[in-house]
């Protein structure tokens, strides 16, 4: 029989080893163990005048998901917004633009918008769906769940499948996608 | 029915189906635009500004197209598939109670649907059909 101390100290390390082990999904920013946590959540979108500007429409997009130079262009595109007339007087224009730019992608700590950051290192992706980050953790997906399904419609409508989207997560173990059910990997 | 019986039974109807006073800011806003309209506003030549469809990038494009064809039930961004509140103010008494919202949906919408903007004549006449709503 092993001796208690041991014992307890081996469980010890082995606890100690799994909280520090990534778990084995690729969902851009490992589990960092019970003590660093999740640091893949960004900041949902948090100034009123955004959320009810910019999520009059669609879902308020946390500034985070895109790079400054993109939000400049998109803040300098509203009375084309990818085929819709969102314009908005000058002052709230240059209000939002600051609000964005600083809170864009580069700019946040999490591992996700610094994955968004990096992978759109010479273009001004207008799209968030757009970016090589959004794609490679979208890739598996079929058209039926996504594009061709009535209640999806588009990858754009985030907050279809990623139900705490406007808390900032978007952890790949709580999609649901409508009509399908739990994403299993 | 008697003549008198019926007179009352018009009064009664007229004043049933009288609509609630049009907000401050909606008036503010018709009062503004009456300066530069050519004509008294109108709710009947609203609503048939408010049914026109116009053709705009291969699609044909009506202010019913994300409001719905009942003002009083929500509508449904027509690509996005937002929900969007009654606008009728019988459903929303929210409606027409701030004038740079009114302003700057009329802006956009008109824009997008018209393919652009509107005049002081046809938000007035618009935003007085609207009102009856």
């Amino acid at each position: 029989m092993t001796h208690p101390k041991k014992l307890t100290l081996s469980l010890l390390a082995a606890a100690l080893v799994a909280s520090g082990c990534a778990v084995g999904d690729d969902d851009g920013g490992e589990y960092r163990g019970w003590f660093r946590g999740w640091r893949q959540d960004v900041a949902p979108a948090g100034d009123p005048v955004y959320v009810a500007e910019c999520g009059s429409c669609h879902f308020a997009y946390p500034p985070a998901l895109l790079p400054a130079r993109s939000w400049t262009a998109l803040m300098d595109g509203l009375a084309d917004h990818f085929g819709e007339n969102a314009e908005l007087p000058g002052d709230t224009v240059k209000a939002l633009t600051d609000y964005v730019t600083a809170n864009a992608a580069e700019r946040s700590g999490s591992r996700r918008a610094q994955g968004i950051a990096a992978s759109a290192p010479l273009d001004t992706p207008l799209r968030i769906t757009d970016t090589a980050y959004f794609r490679r953790k979208h890739h598996e997906l079929r058209p039926q769940m996504v594009e061709s399904n009535p209640k999806v419609g588009s990858f754009s409508r985030c907050e279809a499948c990623h139900a705490r989207a406007a808390e900032g997560s978007f952890n790949e173990h709580e999609v649901r996608i409508p009509g399908y059910g739990r994403w299993e990997d | 029915m008697s003549p008198m019986r019926h007179a009352l039974f018009l009064v009664a109807l007229a004043s049933a189906g009288a609509v609630a006073a049009p907000p401050p800011a909606a008036r503010q806003l018709l009062d503004g635009w009456r300066s530069e309209a050519g004509a008294e506003f109108s709710a009947a030549t609203g609503e048939r500004l408010w049914n026109r469809a116009v053709t705009s990038d291969g699609e044909s494009r009506r202010c019913a197209t994300c409001h719905g064809d009942d003002l009083a039930r929500a509508g449904k961004h027509a690509r996005t598939g937002k929900p969007i509140d009654p606008l009728a103010p019988s459903a929303n008494p929210k409606r027409f109670t701030e004038a740079r919202e009114t302003e700057k949906w009329f802006l956009r919408n008109c824009k997008w649907t018209y393919g652009r903007a509107c005049s002081a004549q046809e938000k007035g006449d618009l935003l007085t059909y609207l009102l009856t709503r």
